[in-house]
């Protein structure tokens, strides 16, 4: 087995760059079973052999609150299952920040696993004049300490050999951690001994540190997962820590007595400048977080990333577009006409294509939060945003995701991994794609375009088609509010998490952990989410094109013939086949399983004002909502082939008629069809990737019933109150 | 007994004892708001709430709510 080190450390202090630094390109991600943190694993030569390092997410301490913080004590324990026993630690501290950072280090200390402390950012350090004995670090911490600079790569090879003595048996000083009071450590003795002595039914050795944990963090999660297997620990739990703090809150004493290991070690091996140095991070936070200048800025970078998603990205997407187009029409003519050239072209390569078409959007978008998060900028939004979010139930680390949403709401999910609270994290995951998509924007765009008059309204000030683009936009925010709220009271009830978000130094960022996160996280799009939209489409091609009638081909086959043979001029023929075609595809399409479900769902969308063709375009672009426009021109006859300007489909959907000969839309139904695509969670690759994110089926599957079900009632009241209000008959 | 949410920024505080129990309680001691240690109020976001404080040697963000648990001495 390979020597497996543990990388360990507050946020912020750079240790995503000591991990780059120290494993090349070696790295292996992933996600651990059941809980939504990302296993990374990566490999390193120390003294020839080959050691595995898994870096763990950053924390501030080891009392677990939840299963997601559970598992870095798992993994320091060598009891998280997939993951080898760990033979060293290595943790990451900032030498500008030695007082917190050591507060994780004094808790790793009670492991009694090798430990290696790397102090990075020592030239912050140095220019802030903070002087650092690393000789008496070590030997007060009874571990050695090496000075690095991870993003400069200095101190890597030093580094290096102390991992290599710490793994190879090097005679460890043992030195005491924090020293607790004696009624703790008896309590702790007396529980250890009776948790693995007794018949408790755990069935294993439970270590030390797990006790401590059990005892002192009360309602975390130690505690709920022993006590459910030991039904007699609970019982005597508050007892025990009765007497070990002796009235007093065993948190209090644990942090008290760590901070004062810590006093210690740091009067005898740091010095301080004695008054307080204004550093540049903190001249920069005067302007960056100023009330007025402060919030100019946030929405200055707001639309510089969103402007930059859809400008940048456009001509990318385009390209894309094109070269999936290209590939289709060069497969096509390769390919012998019927279920095969069906399948791979207007199936597999048309689908693919929908889902890859906004990976520009998204490595633009994980560009800029990438850059965001790495300079420090990240958290001062959250700062700046809290207050607003907070009376959803929400905290400013959800402003990100939910704008991010406004271009695409994958990238969006995607951004909700920095919120460390897991309650909080689902319901921003939930309410993100109520955000309107740039995949909304073609079906508003010929809803509106079609059947909302040009006019000037409010004096003439206002054009009321972008008067009700804006009010799509703002239905999915103004719904949004009250889905979150509810959410955090029902569902995902739990204790209000609190809002302790530290405001780190501001550095610039490292331009390779920036690529570096940019292209994986462009990987595991295409990979992950590719796969599962992938199958989506299969399915959905085949309901479409099953059962494809002979009878349907034989009698367009004959009309075809007919026009063949014709007196027409060429053009005239190429005209009639293409409008030929266009109806044999409508008709094979209404004859499919898909059309025959639009038959039977029509009664269930008749309230909204919509008839079965409508209904069953709805359905089709279960895949992506932009579908519905290539479904509705293949049902009102004109083929799949038509983009949401062409003046053809707005016609045919001007002059198509209900069964009676009255007009099928008018300004309710296009403002129904608006809303239930606004509210409606008709994406495949949304669904994929929350399920990814959240690691459950649980999740994209309420996402799709509540949005849905919100979708439905909503566009229902949209149809009927302004069917009401008499605008039915303006068109 | 005044408490660190009613701090102004510029203003420091020496903390004496912490209110509740639980999750926050637990929390704000790990990051250094343990009895003894010295504040100062940097800032307020601009709607008033969170506050960012500096404890430890760094700055730290907090909801009043939160702050509302810290009494001063």
């Amino acid at each position: 087995m390979p020597t497996t080190i543990a990388v360990i450390g507050n946020p912020n202090v750079g240790k995503t760059t000591l991990f780059n630094a120290l494993t090349g390109l070696s790295q292996v991600t992933g996600n651990y079973p059941g809980v939504t943190v990302e296993r990374k694993v990566g490999t390193l030569r120390i003294n020839g052999t080959t050691a595995h390092l898994v870096d763990l997410p950053g924390t501030y301490s080891l009392a677990a609150r939840s299963p997601d913080e559970m598992i870095v004590v798992d993994v320091l324990l060598s009891q998280q299952a997939g993951e080898d026993p760990i033979d060293a630690v290595l943790a990451v501290v900032d030498a500008t920040n030695l007082d917190r950072n050591l507060y994780l280090v004094s808790q790793l200390k009670e492991l009694g696993k090798p430990l290696v402390v790397a102090l990075n950012m020592c030239d912050l350090a140095d220019k802030r004049q903070i002087k650092i004995d690393t000789d008496v670090l070590s030997r007060e911490l009874g571990a050695p300490v090496v000075r690095i600079c991870a993003n400069k790569r200095i101190g890597i090879d030093a580094l290096n050999a102390a991992l290599a003595a710490a793994t190879h048996g090097a005679p460890t000083v043992h030195v005491n951690g924090p020293e607790f009071p004696e009624a703790l450590t008896r309590e702790v003795d007396a529980l250890e001994a009776r948790l693995n002595h007794g018949d408790h039914g755990l069935g294993r050795h439970v270590q030390r540190l797990e006790v401590f944990r059990l005892l002192v963090d009360r309602g975390g999660y130690v505690e709920a997962r022993l006590s459910q297997a030991d039904k007699d620990i609970a019982g005597s739990l508050d007892e025990s820590r009765a007497r070990a703090g002796a009235g007093a809150s065993l948190a209090a004493i644990e942090a008290r007595s760590r901070y004062a290991w810590i006093r210690q070690i740091v009067a005898a091996g740091v010095r301080k400048p004695t008054t307080r140095v204004t550093t540049v991070s903190d001249k920069l936070d005067a302007v960056i977080t100023h009330p007025l200048l402060g919030t100019f800025i946030f929405a200055l970078i707001m639309t510089i990333v969103f402007q930059a998603i859809f400008s940048w990205a456009g001509p990318l997407m385009d390209l894309v577009d094109a070269a999936f187009g290209a590939i289709g029409e060069s497969v096509s003519a390769m390919l012998p006409e019927g279920m095969l050239q069906s399948l791979v072209v207007d199936g597999i390569i048309a689908g693919v294509g929908n889902v890859i078409i906004f990976l520009p959007q998204i490595m633009v978008l994980m560009f800029f939060i990438a850059i965001l998060e790495d300079c420090g900028y990240m958290a001062r939004a959250a700062f700046l945003m809290d207050k607003l979010l907070s009376r959803c139930g929400l905290s400013g680390q959800s402003f990100i995701p939910m704008l991010s949403s406004f271009a695409c709401a994958i990238p969006g999910v995607m951004a909700t991994r920095p919120i460390g609270n897991r309650r909080d994290r689902i319901t921003t995951i939930l309410v993100a794609p109520l955000m309107s998509c740039s995949a909304r924007l073609p079906v508003y765009t010929l809803m509106i375009t079609a059947f909302i008059p040009d006019t000037k309204v409010i004096g003439g000030w206002l054009n009321l088609q972008g008067l009700v683009l804006t009010g799509m936009y703002s239905v999915g925010i103004a719904v949004a509010i009250p889905v979150a709220w509810t959410l955090k009271r029902t569902i995902l009830k739990g204790e209000t998490p609190p809002f302790l978000l530290e405001l780190p130094t501001y550095k610039l960022p490292q331009w390779g952990t920036v690529l570096r996160k940019v292209l994986r996280q462009g990987k595991e799009f295409i990979v992950r989410a590719g796969t599962i939209i992938f199958a989506v489409i299969v399915v959905v091609w085949a309901l479409s094109y099953f059962p494809h009638s002979d009878e349907i081909t034989a009698m367009f086959e004959a009309e075809r013939a007919k026009v063949a043979a014709s007196g027409m001029s060429e053009e005239e023929q190429s005209i009639a086949i293409s409008e030929i075609d266009a109806e044999e595809s409508g008709a094979h399409l209404r004859n499919s399983y898909f059309g025959r479900m639009g038959l039977a769902i029509e009664p269930l969308v008749r309230p909204l004002g919509w008839d079965w063709r409508i209904g069953m375009a709805t359905i089709a672009s279960f895949p992506a909502r932009e579908v519905v426009i290539a479904t509705l021109g293949t049902i009102f006859y004109l083929g799949s082939d038509v983009d949401e300007t062409s003046d053809s489909l707005k016609t045919v959907l001007h002059e198509s008629t209900r069964a009676d000969g009255s007009k099928l839309f008018n300004i309710p139904v296009a403002l129904s069809i608006m809303v239930f695509f606004a509210l409606c969670c008709q994406c495949g690759a949304t669904l994929a990737v929350i399920r990814r994110e959240t690691q459950s089926n649980a999740w994209p599957v309420f996402a799709f019933g509540y949005m849905t079900a919100l979708a439905y009632v909503a566009a229902l009241f949209t149809y009927q109150f302004t069917t009401w209000l008499g605008w039915g008959v303006v068109t | 007994m005044p408490t660190l949410n009613q701090l102004k920024p510029g203003q420091t505080g020496i903390v004496s004892a912490l209110r509740g129990d639980g999750a926050i309680h637990q929390r704000l001691q790990e990051m250094g708001i343990i009895e003894g240690a010295s504040l100062e109020v940097i800032r307020m976001a601009p709607l008033g709430d969170p506050m960012e404080i500096l404890v430890q040697g760094y700055h730290l963000s907090l909801r009043k709510s939160e702050a509302a648990l810290v009494e001063l001495a």
